[in-house]
């Protein structure tokens, strides 16, 4: 009866127990802040503060800097354009392969992203990808080493957390609002327009900026399915990765810079994970 | 103007079916215990759950007619609907929200908020207006709702509950804007309550909701002189027995329902078929033993509840059939009534009153 016990008043009210942590626990938690934290020291520590802005500003960071801003914002902007009308879908109709559908679309937050560069070129490559091949032929295009083929890796690793998320939210809505709404002349449009949509806010702007940070960190996907070509498909964590090689302040640099945004997104939640 | 309501609406398992109807500028109050389908059947008038089966129609407008495929949708329904939790858009001000139904048929933004300004400030609410829904009190939100459903001056008004989720104090404040706006109002008045007393204030005409059916309609006088149904004889404070008559000679009758038998007067009108005994309250006499005496219904039982109102005592009894008797205080006093005690209750014959029903 475990959770018998767990339950009685007598300790879940105890304001003695409360606050008081077993000292196990105490050790292990600040292991993992530590593991978490050493990393970023390090980071603070090797970063080359005096050349950074110099680094920063040469042609292959800023060109990196800038196809990173435009396939993370096409990638967020496509998940939430196909995530809001499935997460709709999923939330509030019934069908038979609900389930498999809900896990097909959530299985790329736990794929491998260089299986999902594989799988992308299985789909989309030029000569053998179920798609792709047909879409060489029939009209000449090819997707494969382009910008577009950094958006599709980033948007496919990005896309299941604006679906989750956008779920959430449509869970949690009093359908009963947009019911009253559509009583008081509004159509179903203006009822999406005028209510959901508002209600949702928050939601939504959890689903943009998740699946815009997920995207500006996509690195196995990218490289696998479009390569890592300067101007068109090398983002900032492939610049990272180049750089590492060749210019090692460099590399370090531009971490600072991609922890640098990742540190504003999470400001940009206004601490919805931070409470 | 006339709402004509004949529908059976389904919500999972319940079913609804109720007919009646609604005329301009009469109000008629749904009236029914908690469950017994009111909410559905609002539900179903404005739209929200089609009927499976009859038809809603307001004046030669046909609003739902299934057998033909009819099914006009809640927004072209010409029907200001306040719901029980209001449901006021949380995000928008108290004015924004009188505004929606304008703004959602086309009319622009200043003219959409001079007219929500105007309606506001009739409700007492100028200074409100800039308030969200969570800023404003039980009586203040009532009041956005209210609004929100006048503003387009739909044909028909719908109030669920208008009331219930007020304070007293609030209450018989917005009781009396409820009914000044219900007088004002040129269309049909629907009021939905489970409230007696409110009905019978806010309405002029009563259709009885039980268990998903319609078991009375008639103007208050007319319920509490002949009520049909044990809720309805409740509401108005005597005992209802509904069941079959059978005759035992010298001009009386057996009234035999489910619960138990009484002996009544036998009624010239009676044919066949299903009738209610009202056995008013004042006329069960409670006794310790068994009483000796003329009284043709003598029944015993235990006191179920005592509730004391002024100088007398209304004692529920587990008879069969259960009987509410009204006695004075000092009989409560000699007799010991209290929830436990066996008791005995008679009364005679002619003061069973039989009603069709």
């Amino acid at each position: 009866m475990a959770t018998d016990s767990r339950r009685s008043p007598s300790t879940a009210s105890s304001p003695l127990r409360r606050g008081r942590s077993p000292a196990g626990f105490v050790v292990l938690a600040a292991l993992g802040v530590a593991l978490v934290a050493l990393p970023l020291l390090g980071l603070v520590l090797r970063t080359p503060w005096s050349r950074i802005a110099e680094i920063l500003t040469n042609e292959t960071a800023l060109t990196a800097l800038r196809l990173s801003l435009i396939v993370a914002t096409t990638a967020a902007a496509i998940s939430f354009v196909l995530g809001f009308p499935l997460a709709w879908v999923l939330v509030r109709s019934t069908f038979p392969g609900k389930t498999l559908v809900r896990a097909i679309v959530v299985l790329p937050l736990v794929m491998p992203p260089v299986v999902a560069g594989v799988g992308l070129l299985a789909a989309f490559g030029r000569r053998s990808g179920l798609v792709g091949s047909w879409l060489y032929d029939w009209f000449g295009i090819q997707l494969t080493f382009t910008t577009a083929a950094a958006v599709l890796a980033a948007t496919f690793v990005s896309f299941p957390l604006a679906v989750l998320a956008l779920e959430a939210g449509l869970r949690g809505l009093d359908e009963r609002l947009e019911d009253a709404a559509s009583t008081l002349g509004a159509s179903r449009w203006y009822v999406l327009r005028r209510v959901t949509v508002p209600l949702l806010g928050p939601q939504i702007a959890a689903a943009l900026v998740l699946s815009w940070a997920r995207a500006l960190g996509e690195f196995g996907a990218t490289i696998t399915f479009a390569g890592n070509l300067q101007g068109r498909t090398q983002t900032l964590p492939l610049a990272v990765f180049e750089q590492l090689q060749t210019d090692t302040d460099a590399a370090f640099a531009v971490s600072m810079l991609l922890i640098f945004l990742a540190f504003a997104v999470i400001l940009g939640l206004r601490g919805r994970f931070l409470r | 103007m006339t709402l004509a309501v004949d529908v059976t609406s389904r919500r999972g398992a319940f079913e609804v079916r109720a007919a009646f109807e609604a005329e301009a500028g009469r109000t008629v109050a749904l009236l029914g215990p908690n469950g017994s389908g009111k909410s559905t059947l609002v539900s179903t008038i404005a739209g929200l759950v089609p009927p499976v089966e009859g038809a809603i129609t307001l004046d030669a407008a046909v609003l739902d007619d299934p057998a033909n495929d009819v099914h006009v949708q809640p927004e072209r329904r010409p029907i200001g609907v306040v719901f029980q939790d209001l449901l006021l858009f949380p995000h928008l001000s108290a004015m924004e929200n009188a505004a929606f139904p304008l703004r959602a048929r086309g009319v622009t933004k200043p003219e959409a908020r001079r007219r929500a300004s105007e309606l506001l400030a009739r409700l007492g609410l100028a200074n409100r207006a800039d308030a969200r829904p969570r800023e404003l009190s039980g009586g203040e939100a009532q009041r956005v709702a209210l609004a929100r459903a006048l503003i387009v001056e739909p044909a028909l008004l719908l109030l669920d509950e208008p009331l219930s989720a007020l304070d007293v104090a609030a209450r018989m404040r917005v009781r009396e804007l409820v009914r000044d706006e219900l007088a004002r109002f040129p269309g049909v008045r629907i009021i939905v309550t489970h409230d007696p007393v409110e009905a019978s204030i806010l309405a002029e005409r009563l259709v009885l909701l039980e268990d998903g059916r319609v078991t009375q309609i008639g103007t208050p006088e007319e319920i509490r002189s002949a009520p049909r149904s044990r809720y309805a004889a409740d509401l108005v404070g005597v005992n209802a027995v509904r069941g079959v008559l059978e005759p035992i000679g010298e001009g009386t009758g057996r009234l035999i329902s489910s619960e138990g038998t009484l002996v009544a007067p036998w009624p010239e009108w009676y044919v066949e078929g299903e009738v209610v005994g009202i056995v008013r309250p004042i006329d069960v006499t409670l006794w310790p033993d068994r009483p000796e005496g003329s009284a043709r219904n003598v029944l015993s039982g235990r006191v179920t509840s005592v509730a004391i109102e002024g100088d007398r005592a209304r004692v529920r009894l587990a008879t069969e059939p259960q009987l509410v008797a009204e006695v004075t205080l000092g009989s409560v006093e000699r007799l010991g009534l209290r929830p436990g005690v066996e008791v005995w209750a008679s009364f005679k014959a002619v003061e069973v009153e039989l009603l069709p029903p």
